[in-house]
């Protein structure tokens, strides 16, 4: 494999990405939202004497769970797909590059492009915390580093959508079904088997942990309060079970989904010769 | 590369780099850089390649020609190693299922419809000349030769289609490529677009370059091929050279025939009985396809049969679609 051949279709992935108007909604979208929830925590916090960033962060993880799987899918569906219903992929694979090097760019451009529209967020966020001179840069830091990690999950997903369809529109369908499952049905499901099965905390921390946006949403809230006791039993479990080696398992986990979801992506991409 | 741009397009005499034309091949003593072996591609239920082997040899310019559906566009994806097939590709030496990428760096591509990402020009034809390793200082060189100098800045789906077809075969040449493969590269050109292309591709031919193309044109095919390939469900079933395949075109026209409405479907049949292939096209008119010499026969069959012929033209029939 060929670094030069990699940079070279990343670098133009990226420039794309940047042109790509959902991108653009959903960077302006979060940064906005992003901005406004550290400013009205903090305006909240003079007024009832609350910690403004425990306040931000809460919120923020709240936006996130929504944000970001559907930035990450969305992003990762339509850059193989699209490729393929243009014609440009056929005419990029028809080009001295493997197959290889041809997906590692687009997902390395793609991971770029969702990571900046983030961390422009985060940036605005953390500038508002600062402003009103609250705040915890370590915590603050892990969940920026949490959220990168379920932005990565999400795009293999996405990629993994792409790779199995051919047309960009079924693409984008099934990434917003999959978000869908992901962050409402994935809720209502767990709701369903804890009243009806009455599961015990190891069984329900396995049920949530299935779920990257479950793992996102624990590893945050740790990150944040050092504590899992808003999620009852099972959140008591989970710190007890793995103690401070919690927040690595939990990212650990994030890890695996992108790792997983990427190699099959890949696996069927290559395997999938006619273009 | 010279310039010697006779039409104020893009008639150009290109030479080697070190500045010396390669001599012209002489018989069979050329290389062969392109040796396809009993080639084979399934989708499904459809067997669109059927032990097709053929080689090319530098400098030699070979035609697949066929209707819609024959395998030409299947045969050129298979040579990129775009679709898994069974047999074997050499291209100047190289295998193509062990070795795709170093092959396909020897092979120059213009697609049918060129498409393209949402770039300039000359971002696009940066981005390919990364990818196929070429000498920067050839895109102002190749852009130059082509007529697309003053296009660099504009988007690419600004571009003209003649233009975009032109662009496409200035990302072929990037890297020099020693064989090109064309899928119908003049099939969206108008006349003029078109002569002043097969120009080029004629020096590029000249240069020893290998080109294989599939067309659907006489023209092209007169002009640049060497040989003809003439394939069918996915088999070569004939080599031909230019002249028999002119001539065997040449001799078929469709006899276009303006018949009373109430008598077409009779003229048709009294037609066919007289062992010729007609039909009613769209616009009621009655079409014969038939050799060039039997048009006397059809009308005197309708004649006799007191089929009332009220006008007529004849066509010539450039392809089998």
């Amino acid at each position: 494999m060929e670094l030069r051949q990699v940079w070279t279709i990343a670098g133009r992935e990226l420039r794309e990405s940047l042109h790509n108007r959902w991108l653009l909604i959903y960077a302006v979208g979060f940064t906005l939202l992003a901005f406004a929830l550290s400013r009205a925590s903090l305006a909240s916090a003079g007024y009832a004497g609350l910690g403004g960033f425990g306040r931000t962060a809460a919120s923020l993880v709240n936006a996130l769970l929504l944000f970001v799987p559907l930035l990450g899918l969305s992003v990762g569906a339509v850059a193989l797909a699209g490729d393929r219903e243009r014609g440009t992929l056929l005419y990029l694979l028809a080009q001295p590059v493997s197959r290889a090097e041809v997906f590692l760019g687009k997902a390395l451009g793609a991971g770029l492009a969702v990571a900046l529209a983030l961390l422009t967020g985060f940036g605005m966020a953390a500038l508002a915390l600062s402003l009103g001179g609250s705040g915890d840069p370590v915590a603050y830091l892990a969940l920026v580093g949490f959220t990168v990690l379920l932005v990565l999950a999400c795009l293999g997903l996405g990629f993994l959508i792409g790779a199995l369809t051919r047309k960009a529109s079924a693409a984008m369908g099934a990434a917003l079904l999959t978000w869908l499952g992901l962050a409402f049905l994935g809720d209502l499901g767990l709701i369903g088997a804890t009243l009806t099965l009455r599961p015990a905390p190891a069984a329900l921390l396995g049920m949530l942990l299935a779920n990257p946006l479950q793992v996102f949403k624990l590893g945050a809230i740790y990150s944040l309060r050092s504590t899992l006791d808003t999620l009852g039993p099972t959140g008591q479990y989970a710190v007890y079970r793995f103690g401070l080696l919690l927040p690595l398992l939990l990212a650990g986990l994030l890890l695996a989904w992108a790792a997983l979801s990427f190699g099959f992506a890949y696996l069927f991409f290559n395997r999938r010769r006619d273009v | 590369m010279q310039d010697s741009d006779e039409s104020g397009g893009m008639a150009v005499t290109i030479t080697q780099p070190d500045g010396e034309p390669k001599p012209p091949v002489a018989g069979g003593a050329a290389p062969v850089m392109l040796q396809v072996e009993r080639l084979a591609k399934r989708y499904g239920q459809v067997q669109a390649l059927d032990g097709v082997s053929f080689q090319a040899r530098a400098g030699e310019a070979v035609a697949l020609w066929g209707s819609n559906g024959a395998g030409k566009t299947t045969l050129l994806k298979a040579m990129l190693g775009l679709v898994d097939y069974q047999g074997a590709i050499f291209v100047a030496g190289l295998d193509g299922k062990r070795a795709g990428k170093a092959a396909r760096r020897q092979i120059g591509y213009v697609p049918q419809e060129a498409l393209y990402y949402d770039m300039s020009v000359q971002a696009t034809v940066s981005f390919y000349a990364h990818l196929r390793r070429a000498d920067a200082e050839r895109i102002p060189v190749l852009l130059s030769k082509l007529g697309l100098s003053e296009h660099a800045r504009k988007p690419v789906h600004a571009l003209s289609g003649g233009l975009k077809q032109r662009l496409a075969l200035a990302l072929a040449l990037l890297s020099d490529p020693p064989v090109l493969l064309l899928d119908e590269p003049t099939a969206n050109l108008d006349a003029r677009t078109r002569r002043e292309y097969l120009s080029f591709l004629l020096e590029l031919r000249r240069q020893q370059k290998t080109i294989v193309f599939a067309s659907h044109r006489l023209e092209e095919v007169e002009v640049l091929a060497d040989r003809v390939l003439l394939m069918e469900a996915g088999r070569i079933i004939q080599e031909l050279s230019t002249e028999q395949i002119r001539r065997r075109l040449a001799s078929d026209i469709e006899l276009v025939l303006w018949v009373p409405e109430g008598q077409r479907r009779q003229a048709v049949s009294i037609l066919e009985g007289g062992g010729l292939a007609a039909h009613v096209n769209g616009r009621g008119t009655v079409v014969v396809r038939l050799d060039a010499a039997q048009k006397m026969q059809a009308l005197h069959l309708l004649e006799r049969h007191d089929i009332s012929v009220l006008d007529f033209e004849t066509e010539k029939e450039h392809s089998w679609n």
